[in-house]
């Protein structure tokens, strides 16, 4: 029987039926009318705003016009050329901080065009037709190692397939995808997108995947360099920061990123445990995920304790309004100071915090409690370094088009510096396929 | 509140909102619905002679131009006169008329062009009690392939010789209906006035073929893969209804000829524009037939609102007002100079003006870092395209140079004085001006 106030932490807080419902698709998909009418409040701006916030330069208010003229497939296929990706990308990136944000209706109203449903609607339409709508060149015989399945090296391996050349590509998990699969919130990627969205894109041929396959477990960098005449790493952060605080190795203290994993993973929902008191710590995009989810999941509270203000959370207005409007509560200014708990967590003590003038934060020695059964640490990721290959801070350090200090290897995604976006990665893949390509070319 | 009423030669009717002789007037249960909605009088849908009456055909009449949203912009229709029996219709005629006296009723007619024919019907007509007939020389498709229609109002003879005998068999006001499928509107206003007639009533539809169906190859509405051409009318139209009734409003021949306007009219300010051009009522079809009857409402209010605020007691009042400043291209004044200016806090940087001037004009606007859109005065030649086309209303706007001052395009300086073609240096055909 669902009982919401079951204590502790505990699976089927909800029926089946709720929970189902809680995890539908956040936005539904537009019909073709809706599309129409949203597409004609585009304005063809010159030079558009839109296309300049676009890390991946998709010509918006050309497939825009494509919708509206009645085209939605070659209007996919506009997407597609600059973002084989731009299902997944219409589905999660942050339109209100990319593309709408920029849109100049949004300066006049309040409203932009709806550019992230329209490219999801342009999108399904061609991926809902048989065939892969790209040709691939000729084969050249060169071959490419792509580590890590994720978007960045999804991006680079069907740009390097579709020039001729074959790909393999290296997945530590058992499947690809990499944060489109295992990460995201679910209500963003219904109905298996993630899966689909790759055996679509490998419909272009020339790309073997080999999964269970880590970079400095099962491969070397040296043995991939020697074997492949190029190397693209796509591994994102593998690891996640540690909570420094009393009691944060009681049970109960979950890593945020592992708990949208299992998540993703789950075929029952219903199954999955979720605390009844939630806290979370954090206030980027993982931190939100995690907090509606559980949510959504049947948490009686689920609190977002970020340590500064909330103009400096990571997650964008739109998503802080979201989770807000599924109840979760987000407490700015406070930082964690213990967890307490006889064995599992039971309760968090937050101290609030106020800022000095140059970004340093201090406790003001003032604190609070809240119950917490399940604490998830949202704080952040990091990258776990690749001997022999030059850091720029806490990343890999690329020149031009994602070029690593070490010959014949290039890198992308949130493994490289710039924002850690889905959008983002695929564009830094698109962009050292197509250096690969020329430099092979001049090579041979 | 201002008086709706309007007496549109000698046919007295409680607003000016007449609906059109088309779909919406052709029976009994119809026009009903339409007084009790409040339109003021109705043109009965065209009546044609007695006898076995003409046949519809059985797939699609009308096909559509949409705008966004499926707003209906344009509608084009392939439906004939009457398809009812003579009797049938005067029968109700007469019934209607009798409930609702207060109500224009106008019996629109389309028959043979001989003159029995007009003089077998016309009695029967006057008979009903209407107020009046139309005599339909427009209906461009179908009835013009049989020398009716439009194949009548082509002919200014033909109209001057049936309007001739309408006024002859019938002692009511005769209303000529005009078809816009003609080089020269004045020419067919002046026919009819040397019959006789009473006013015109235009346009009527014009010959269009909405669409191509790219499946199938047929012409849209399609008729079992075939399509023909249909009367085109509704918003799109306007325009090209207002230039024709300026026309006849402002000839020597046809001035002060009684017209009731038609084409497009779904607004309030669509009707104040034409009775401004000098329409004394105006007629409605499109518009009752994409929103219903009901929208009567809304023109009505509108006008009287409108003519409040202007100070207009009543109609007669607004008729022709905007008529004197219609005038030939020749006379309008050369040193009237105007130049863009975009009001840059009211600007949404979408860049439009930039292209369609870079593009496709003058190259008269500069765009700076930030996406800064500025008139560049020197190359400027007050076009109009950038407001056209800008998304914000009132962002751009023409502002008209101060005399004295120097216009940069030109390097003169702009001068108080009117002056047009007709006396500008470059026109080989200049009259000098009288020293």
């Amino acid at each position: 029987m669902a009982d919401p106030l079951t204590p502790g932490i505990a699976p089927a807080r909800l029926s089946p039926q709720e929970i189902a419902s809680n995890f539908e698709d956040l936005h539904a998909p537009l019909s073709p009318h809706e599309a129409a009418v949203a597409a004609d409040r585009c304005y063809f701006c010159h030079d558009a705003p839109c296309v300049e916030a676009c890390p991946t330069d998709i010509d918006i208010p050309l497939f825009i016009r494509q919708i509206a003229t009645g085209q939605p497939e070659a209007a996919g296929r506009t997407i597609l050329e600059a973002n084989i990706l731009g299902g997944m990308c219409a589905r999660v990136c942050p339109t209100e901080d990319l593309c709408e944000g920029a849109c100049v209706r949004e300066t006049a109203e309040g409203k932009p065009v709806e550019i992230g449903r329209l490219q999801r609607h342009a999108t399904d339409s061609v991926m809902a037709r048989q065939g892969h709508p790209f040709d691939r060149a000729a084969p050249t015989g060169k071959r490419i190692a792509v580590v890590g399945a994720g978007p960045a090296g999804l991006a680079c391996a069907h740009g390097l397939a579709r020039r001729g050349h074959d790909v393999t590509v290296y997945e530590a998990r058992p499947k690809p995808g990499g944060l489109n699969e295992y990460g995201i919130a679910a209500y963003k990627s219904v109905d298996d997108f993630a899966a689909r969205e790759v055996a679509w894109l490998a419909e272009i041929g020339g790309i073997t995947f080999d999964y269970g396959r880590a970079l400095g477990r099962d491969l070397t960098l040296e043995g991939l360099a020697a074997e492949f005449d190029a190397v693209f790493l796509g591994v994102g952060l593998g690891d996640v920061n540690r909570l420094d605080v009393e009691g944060a190795d009681r049970e109960g203290v979950d890593d945020a990123v592992g708990f949208i994993a299992e998540l993703r993973q789950a075929s029952d929902l219903s199954t999955l445990p979720v605390g009844r008191n939630v806290v979370v710590i954090g206030g980027g995009m993982t931190a939100i995920d995690v907090a509606v989810q559980s949510k959504l999941l049947g948490a009686e509270n689920v609190t977002i304790a970020y340590r500064r203000s909330q103009d400096r959370m990571g997650a964008s207005r739109y998503e802080q309004d979201l989770a807000a409007t599924r109840g979760v509560r987000i407490v700015c200014n406070a930082q964690p100071k213990a967890i307490h708990g006889n064995g599992a967590a039971a309760e968090i003590e937050l101290e609030y915090t106020a800022e000095d003038g140059d970004g340093g934060l201090r406790g003001t020695g003032e604190t609070m409690r809240l119950p917490a059964d399940q604490v998830f640490r949202a704080i952040g990721q990091t990258f776990v370094p690749a001997p022999g290959l030059e850091m720029q801070g806490r990343k890999l350090k690329v020149t031009g088009a994602g070029r690593t200090s070490m010959a014949k290897v290039w890198a992308g995604g949130d493994c490289t510096p710039g924002e850690d976006l889905t959008v983002v990665a695929v564009a830094e893949g698109r962009d050292a396929a197509a250096d690969i390509h020329a430099a092979l070319d001049t090579d041979g | 509140m201002a008086n709706l009423e309007t007496d549109f030669v000698g046919i007295k009717s409680p607003n000016p909102f007449w609906l059109a002789s088309a779909p919406p007037t052709d029976k009994e249960y119809n026009v009903r619905r339409a007084f009790e909605a409040g339109w003021g009088g109705v043109v009965w849908k065209t009546l044609g002679s007695e006898g076995p009456p003409v046949v519809n055909v059985n797939g699609p009449r009308y096909g559509a131009i949409h705008g966004a949203d499926r707003r209906l912009l344009g509608l084009n229709n392939i439906e004939l006169i009457t398809d009812r029996p003579l009797e049938t219709n005067l029968e109700e005629m007469a019934r209607v008329k009798a409930d609702w006296p207060d109500r224009a009723l106008i019996a629109s007619i389309m028959v043979p062009c001989e003159e029995a024919a007009w003089k077998a019907i016309l009695p029967r007509v006057a008979e009903t009690g209407a107020d009046g007939i139309e005599l339909n020389f427009g209906c461009p498709h179908g009835m013009s392939e049989r020398g009716m229609g439009s194949a009548v109002g082509q002919v200014p003879e033909y109209i001057e010789m049936v309007t001739r005998w309408c006024k002859q068999y019938y002692d009511r006001p005769v209303i000529v209906k005009l078809t816009p499928n003609i080089t020269d509107i004045r020419k067919p206003a002046a026919a009819a006035r040397n019959g006789g007639a009473d006013a015109v009533s235009l346009i009527n539809t014009i010959n269009s073929i909405t669409s191509v169906n790219l499946d199938t190859m047929s012409p849209e509405p399609s008729i079992d893969g075939k399509g023909s051409h249909g009367g085109y009318c509704g918003p799109a139209v306007k325009p090209i209804a207002l230039s024709m009734v300026s026309e006849i409003a402002r000839d020597e021949v046809t001035r002060g000829l009684p017209i009731s306007g038609i084409g497009g009219v779904t607004t309030w300010r669509d009707a104040a524009e034409f009775i401004s051009l000098g329409c004394g009522n105006v007629q409605v079809c499109t518009a009752a037939m994409t929103y219903g009857f009901r929208i009567v409402e809304e023109m009505k209010r509108g006008l009287s609102a409108w003519m409040d605020e202007k100070g207009h007691a009543s109609v007669a009042d607004v008729v022709g007002r905007a008529v004197p400043n219609v005038t030939d291209w020749q006379y309008l004044n050369l040193n009237y100079v105007t130049k863009a200016r975009i009001d840059q806090e009211a600007c949404i940087k979408c860049g439009r003006c930039y292209a369609a001037c870079e593009d496709t004009s003058h190259q008269a606007i500069a765009m700076k870092p930030g996406r800064v859109f500025e008139v560049i005065d020197a190359e400027c030649v007050a076009c109009n395209l950038c407001v056209d086309v800008c998304p914000v209303e009132e962002c751009i706007t023409m502002v008209e140079l101060a005399s004295g001052s120097v216009d940069p395009r030109t390097g003169r300086t702009v001068e108080d004085a009117y002056a047009n073609w007709t006396t500008h240096p470059n026109n080989p055909a200049a009259v000098t001006a009288a020293e």
